[in-house]
């Protein structure tokens, strides 16, 4: 098969799954539900577990820091919200395809809507855990000003390599089954090397350095314009080249990964 | 009446590639690759493949009902598959037409946690049914099935029977052109089975083009006009029903005469 006819039968996948959204968009909504069927609260045992640990986390670690709570409990909040979007997006991709087995095997259905429905879960976590956020922002009268549209196309770009990081893990975790572990323990080093519950700041001088960490670029073009800052020039770059490789790879792999996963899963 | 529903397969070919324990390992596959590469092993990790079907030529057009024969393994179910767009073949091509219904799983896509109702809201997504198609699909589904108040409960507390009911109400409430069938449809218990038999019949005459993989010889000869016979992946033998069934028939029987 041409490369051609690969990319035409790909893209074809994509639409037919766009024209699904409400399939992928309820599948979504459900895992959550189901998650959380027969609790008074529901999802917002999310909330409530999030906003204790970042309440405890910011307590221990302003004091081990020396921080004012003023200065660092808005950052710890936004840096664990969304780091915890992040981890559970890049582990959850591991199952995106292995998940539905089964109806990948008697129905034809396009794989994206296997992608959408993983993104829209975590997206609803990730909607309960932002009223920690608004809740910190207001008792630390933390107010983002205009900068904070920058968190536009910062969206535009975690939602593209979202997608891209489902398929490219969802289908080379459906050939190999050794790799969940490894992306476990990839992913545990990433958060202590990644200032999440550290400050960029207290590197010192090393700081020039970070931006080679591509989860810094993606978590920093987020958290900086909502922080009040924007993002630094190299921090954009690296961020936008990062996600090139990720999309590209992703995108060739399912190209010739695509026919094969029925047969893999 | 609308023409030209059809199903064209042409010298297609399907392998499975078997993976078995360390095959399916990245870890031992790069260091396999390393070893290879120094000259100290070769040929060691060749994969393993069955070659499901091989060199399937058929073509399908609409009104013929086709019935598919042999023994287990001989590729009933893959070239089912293949048909439904589930599998790629490796080899040759596949064009089909008109819109296409497998029925393969009784339990595709029913979640035990929802209720009747909900599951048949999601079915009905699954098949891309539009919105305002839904409540006919509902009531229609609820009609045959016959769960009454159950339809409000989590399917989880239902009996094997209602669950067998609501699969099978779901899956043949939307009627295509082209439908394809696992033999499990004709399995169930006899009570329901002649309801279900009525269903699948309006059904299946509904349909353009039927596909029907079957053990049931005399389900075939009455509902097929044509078998193809499958032996390890080939096409043993492709003609009207009575001429094949009847050699299929005269074969089996002369294996159990040997193996007898």
């Amino acid at each position: 098969m041409s490369l051609a006819d690969r990319n035409r039968l790909a893209a074809r996948d994509f639409a037919a799954a766009v024209r699904l959204w409400r399939l992928a968009w309820t599948l979504g909504w459900l895992d959550i539900r189901l998650r959380y069927r027969g609790s008074i609260l529901g999802p917002f045992w999310l909330t409530i577990s999030t906003g204790v640990m970042i309440g405890a986390l910011g307590l221990l670690y302003s004091t081990l820091f020396k921080l004012s709570l003023q200065d660092y409990l808005p950052f710890l909040a936004l840096s664990q919200i969304l780091w915890s979007f992040l981890a559970s997006l890049v582990a959850e991709s591991c199952t995106v395809f292995t998940e539905s087995e089964t109806v990948i095997r008697s129905m034809r259905m396009p794989f994206f809507v296997f992608s959408f429905r993983t993104l829209t879960r975590n997206v609803l976590v990730l909607a309960h855990n932002l009223l920690v956020i608004v809740i910190v922002f207001a008792v630390f009268r933390q107010v983002p000003g205009w900068t904070a549209l920058e968190i536009i196309p910062a969206a535009v770009i975690w939602i593209v390599d979202a997608l891209a990081m489902t398929l490219l893990l969802g289908a080379f975790c459906a050939r190999f089954r050794d790799i969940l572990p490894i992306v476990g323990s990839i992913m545990q080093i990433a958060f202590f090397i990644t200032p999440v519950i550290w400050k960029p700041e207290q590197l010192g001088p090393a700081i020039i350095y970070l931006p080679l960490n591509p989860f810094f670029d993606m978590l920093e073009i987020l958290r900086a314009p909502l922080l009040g800052d924007s993002a630094t020039a190299m921090t954009w770059l690296g961020a936008l080249l990062y996600s090139a490789v990720l999309c590209a790879v992703s995108w060739l792999f399912f190209l010739r990964a695509r026919g094969r996963i029925a047969f893999w899963i | 009446m609308t023409s030209g529903a059809f199903i064209d397969l042409s010298n297609v070919s399907v392998s499975f590639p078997l993976y078995h324990g360390s095959s399916r390992s990245l870890k031992k596959l790069v260091a396999a690759a390393a070893v290879g590469r120094l000259g100290r092993e070769d040929g060691q990790h060749q994969r393993l493949v069955v070659r499901a079907l091989r060199d399937i030529t058929l073509r399908l057009t609409s009104g013929e009902r086709l019935g598919l024969v042999g023994t287990n393994g001989a590729g009933k179910t893959t070239l089912l598959r293949v048909m439904a767009g589930i599998y790629e073949p490796a080899a040759g091509q596949l064009r089909v037409e008109g819109t296409l219904n497998a029925l393969l799983d009784p339990h595709l896509g029913m979640n035990a946690e929802l209720t009747g109702r909900e599951n048949i809201a999601l079915r009905g997504l699954y098949s891309g049914v539009p919105k305002a198609k839904l409540s006919w699909l509902e009531q229609d589904v609820a009609a045959f099935a016959e769960l009454g108040d159950f339809l409000d409960l989590p399917v989880r507390i239902y009996s094997a029977g209602m669950v067998v009911r609501l699969g099978f109400a779901m899956a043949t409430a939307v009627r295509p052109r082209i439908l394809l069938m696992d033999e499990w449809f004709l399995a169930g218990d006899a009570n329901f089975m002649e309801k279900a038999r009525d269903r699948l019949e309006t059904m299946v005459r509904g349909a353009d083009i039927l596909v029907l993989s079957s053990h049931q010889l005399d389900i075939l000869r009455t509902w097929c006009t044509r078998i193809i016979w499958l032996d390890q992946g080939r096409i043993h033998a492709d003609g009207p029903t009575d001429e094949v069934l009847d050699a299929y028939v005269a074969e089996q029987h002369q294996r159990v005469v040997q193996a007898g």
